[in-house]
């Protein structure tokens, strides 16, 4: 049994404008041990969905459909106070801005250690400031006995968000989900992040679910690959596959239009249009009015393309994925 | 598939492109948004009609505030006299009306004067920085720790009570408020990369004063002022109820506020202080509801 | 170009796939006078640390030019000083000692009316599409601004807003909306045709598509290569991704701590990377297309108020030795074409 299994999910948020499909149908599993990466833009609905997972969802948004099911558990029916008990303790967050994750007047130490005291009333201080100091050490702070007592303006950024994945890290969660862990951070400070991750993958053994907007930071680190377009999965594949075979028009588009990817070109590839308002969400699939390859085909327009796995493990939500194969050796060489 | 690569980019189409026939601009959809307040709306209705009457009900009104009549002296309210007379006779609602007008005046002068200082001294600081930022901030502070009650008090003992007086008086405790805001938004604007830009295509700094600085603290001292009306209203009817501001014959809310010093008119003369407290209370929640209204419709997080 | 996700074996080089010929070929080649030039350019700004006065040394002898149809990329991650070297080339910020040249002119000290005058020649777009434009503003007003500053006449400014409203994609009705209904990539458009209002001859990115998604920002990416060709302009492109500065420079200079340790044709120096942080910057860049062993540095960027002495990059540098410590000369190295501030440069 997977650990974590969406089913048919679909979230709203009521708006003065009207009800905004965030999130509209979306299934995925991940198994425990698994790296899932989440690609996405804005408006993709990737975030939303994970808050979902979390239970940390606005106060205007609904869940009108699907289910959220963790190691048997249905999130979507349990108490706050269950919530409360599964966050932090079997499933935690690292979130994309270090600078607003930790709180400036008090010390990482004791930030990192409220973690521990919430869900184990029972460990003694020193328990609690020997694992503060292992798990710092574990993601890589130097001189981490001393260093822990500083506050966070006394760290850099790279050194911080080590900070927010250690307090996600510290009870051994099943289930870390970093939502664009590093994008607020330099090029070579992202770089160090990533080790931390591929070393929690390797060392912890816990699940990871990965956002980004950036394939090549997902590439990193995950073993399997979800693309998301508006509100729904577009692409579910492992990672490899994600760049040897794309099956959906969007995922080549993107990476093409990624400078430096593909093929050398005067100028970049560029997906044209927008994505769909997700007030009025059109028709038919969501893709139709910007794809290259839905010239000709009337179902692009009228019907939802539904999820199907078209390879062993490799999913794809586009009517003419089969066609795709061998348009896409264009795209690699 | 290879006319995607040569196509010259398609630009994006604008969201609101079905709703050209609202204006979009973000002064426009904040008055939409406090008009949408109804209580601020209500409060707005209150207020004019409330200024309307004062302005008006006096030319409409058989009686003039200070015809005393004493044959009908402390007379309870009537056809003839709707709220009564009070002590000497005059008709409590032609003096309710005259004390209106004396107690809006100072009100709206008071907050007017505090603004327009309040502002200046506020941009200046916030613009020039350094030396003038410090010494105008000190000399700010200084007035809004002196107890200004006192001042007044003294003042008006020295210099005999006169309502121009208390105006300049009580204004010149209120505008530090403003100053602090005006000089706060200027700072927070001032670093904006659009008067970066400003600055960059060569717009001379007193146009991006008026361009680009200026909107942006008036709405915020605005919001300020609402609420300073408010207080300057309280003020006066403090000050005029202890006798140290608008003085008989002349009346304002406060002084009429005064025959409610004794108990024989509180418990058995209710018509005397009931209409000018409720008054005050009245403006002043209108005032202040109106000022909520318009921080809530400021606010830079709303979006629509 | 195949993706050898498998393959691990060991190499020499950092391989990044040829610039597209078209800019060799069609770039001009350097011309004479620089259209902007500035020399050891230093911006130390005084600030209070625990009580005592500090000097964050955000640029400390920065020296490069830009020419006619060619364009800069000024590549570093936060703190290297590349976009306080931007403002106070532009006169934004004041510079502590160096020089600006603007088409051979000294413009360093000029003030008040004369520069206000010059500052046609020069503009900034700038990164954050939502603070960039005045909120207040139609997007008439926004692009009209530089004009009205410059004396134009109502009815140029008009015509000519106009023009550049097309120039950058967009339609003449925009003109009366304001920048809250557009989206991040359209507002870089907005904040494009106002930098062009006044034709002038250097433009400045400021990391002009952080902000955006990729696939807006290869939108506007394009948008700035079409008006390059169109306008002859010299451009100098700011950012920290380096996949994007790759596609659009024709010159790179590298910057750490407010210094440049690596500078010279985009093609050489992103080929042939000779200073090992250009080599870390080059292998950190998620989305490169070669997998391999990524150089990651050990340590953080130390603070520009107390930068190491002597090289400053010794502190993460795998090549540092005792030499390190007295701070090397950007100079060109025996048997190569370009100058590195290093020691020990060469390939990784």
């Amino acid at each position: 049994m997977s650990l974590l299994e969406i089913k048919d999910l679909s979230v709203e948020f009521d708006t003065v404008d009207g009800a905004v499909h965030a999130v509209r149908g979306l299934s995925y599993e991940l198994d425990a041990g698994k790296a899932l990466g989440i690609v996405g833009e804005s408006g993709s609905g990737k975030t939303v969905s994970v808050l979902t997972v979390m239970g940390l969802l606005a106060e205007n948004a609904r869940v009108t459909s699907g289910s959220v099911t963790f190691d048997g558990i249905d999130l979507l029916k349990a108490t706050r106070s269950q919530m409360r008990a599964i966050r932090g303790q079997r499933i935690s967050m690292v979130f994309q801005d270090p600078m607003t994750a930790l709180d400036p007047v008090a010390r990482i130490s004791k930030q990192i250690g409220e973690t521990i005291e919430y869900h184990d009333r029972s460990a003694t201080r020193s328990q609690i400031r020997k694992r503060v100091i292992d798990t710092l050490e574990s993601v890589g702070v130097p001189d981490a006995a001393n260093r822990a007592d500083q506050y966070p303006h006394q760290w850099s950024g790279g050194m911080r968000q080590r900070a927010v994945i250690a307090m996600a890290l510290i009870n051994s969660p099943d289930l870390i989900v970093a939502d664009e862990p590093t994008t607020a951070l330099d090029a070579t400070v992202q770089a160090q992040v990533l080790e931390v991750f591929r070393t929690i993958r390797q060392e912890h053994g816990c699940s990871i679910i990965l956002i980004s907007h950036d394939l090549g930071v997902v590439r990193e680190i995950a073993d399997d690959v979800l693309v998301m377009y508006a509100g729904a999965a577009a692409e579910h594949c492992p990672t490899p596959e994600i760049f040897g075979d794309p099956r959906h028009p969007y995922t080549r588009a993107l990476l093409r239009a990624r400078p430096g990817w593909g093929p050398r070109n005067e100028r970049l590839f560029t997906i044209p249009g927008r994505p769909p308002d997700l007030l009025k969400v059109p028709p038919g699939c969501p893709f139709v009015a910007r794809c290259a390859e839905s010239e000709g085909l009337e179902a692009c327009r009228t019907v939802v393309p539904p999820l199907l796995e078209i390879q062993p493990g490799h999913l794809a939500a586009c009517h003419r994925s089969d066609e795709l194969v061998h348009i896409e050796e264009e795209v690699a060489s | 598939m290879t006319d995607i690569l040569s196509a010259s980019p398609t630009p994006d189409a604008v969201v609101a492109d079905d709703q050209s026939a609202m204006t979009h601009s973000p002064t426009s959809l904040a008055m939409r948004r406090f008009w949408g307040n109804l209580g601020a709306r209500f409060s707005v209705f209150l207020l004019a009609i409330v200024i309307l009457v004062c302005l008006i009900g006096p030319f409409l009104l058989p009686y003039g505030p200070d015809e005393q009549n004493l044959l009908k002296s402390r007379a309870a309210p009537s056809a003839a006299h709707w709220f009564g007379t009070d002590l000497l006779g005059r008709d409590m609602f032609a003096r309710l009306l005259a004390g209106g007008r004396v107690s809006l005046a100072v009100g709206f002068a008071t907050a007017f004067s505090a603004l327009v200082v309040g502002t200046a001294i506020g941009i200046a600081a916030g613009r020039l920085g350094g030396v003038v930022d410090t010494v105008l901030m000190r000399i700010t502070d200084i007035f809004m720790a002196i107890p200004s009650i006192l001042v007044v008090i003294v003042a008006g003992g020295i210099l005999g009570p006169s309502i121009p007086l208390l105006v300049g008086l009580i204004a010149s405790f209120s505008w530090p408020t403003s100053a602090r805001i005006a000089r706060s938004v200027v700072l927070s604007v001032r670093e904006l990369d659009y008067v970066r830009a400003a600055e960059a295509a060569g717009t001379r700094p007193a146009t991006i004063m008026l361009r680009h600085l200026l909107p942006s603290v008036i709405p915020q001292v605005t919001v300020a002022c609402a609420l300073l009306v408010a207080s300057a209203i309280l003020q006066e009817a403090a000050l005029s109820y202890l006798g140290l501001g608008v003085v008989p014959p002349q009346a304002s809310w406060g002084n009429l506020l005064q025959t409610a010093q004794s108990y024989t008119v509180i418990s058995s003369m209710p018509w005397l202080w009931v209409t000018p407290g409720a008054a005050i209370v009245l403006t002043s929640l209108s005032v202040i509801f109106i000022g909520d209204g318009l921080r809530d419709a400021l606010d830079p997080k709303a979006t629509r | 170009m195949t993706d050898n996700d498998t393959e691990v074996g060991p190499d020499t080089d950092v391989e990044i796939p040829d610039l597209a010929p078209r800019r060799a070929a069609t770039a001009a080649p350097a011309s004479d006078v620089p259209l902007l030039e500035i020399k050891d350019l230093k911006v130390h700004i005084p600030i209070r640390v625990r009580m005592r006065r500090a000097l964050v040394r955000a640029v400390d002898g920065v020296s490069f030019s830009v020419h006619r149809g060619r364009t800069l990329g000024l590549v570093g991650e936060s703190g290297c000083g590349k976009t306080t070297t931007a403002r106070a080339a532009m006169r934004l910020v004041e510079s502590t000692d160096g020089q600006i040249l603007l088409n051979g002119r000294d413009i360093t000290h000029l003030k008040g009316e004369q520069l206000r005058s010059l500052r046609k020649h020069f503009q900034i777009v700038f990164q954050d599409p939502y603070s960039a434009l005045n909120p207040r503003l139609t997007v008439g007003q926004i692009v009209a601004e530089p004009m009205q500053a410059q004396g134009m006449k109502p009815d140029a400014i008009r015509a000519r807003t106009d023009e550049l409203l097309d120039l950058v994609g967009l339609q003449p009705r925009h003109r009366t909306a304001f920048p809250h209904q557009f989206s991040g990539g359209q507002r870089q458009r907005i904040g494009t045709a106002r930098a062009l209002a006044t034709k002038p001859d250097v433009i400045i990115l400021d990391e002009p598509v952080s902000a955006l998604d990729v696939s807006v920002q290869a939108q506007v990416v394009n948008l700035f290569s079409d008006l390059q060709d169109e306008l002859q302009m010299g451009i100098i492109f700011i950012s920290h991704d380096l996949s994007v500065v790759r596609h659009m420079s024709d010159d790179v200079a590298v910057m750490y701590l407010g210094l440049i340790v690596e500078q010279g044709e985009a093609m050489t120096v992103l080929t042939e990377p000779l200073h090992p942080y250009t080599q870390a910057l080059i292998s950190a860049a998620p989305g490169r297309p070669v997998d391999r062993e990524r150089i990651v540095l050990t340590g953080d960027v130390p603070s520009p108020v107390n930068p190491p002495t002597g090289c400053r990059f010794r502190s993460r540098c795998w090549r540092a030795t005792e030499i390190c410590e007295t701070p090397p000369p950007l100079a060109v190295p025996e048997g190569y074409s370009h100058p590195v501030a290093c020691w020990h440069p060469g390939p990784e």
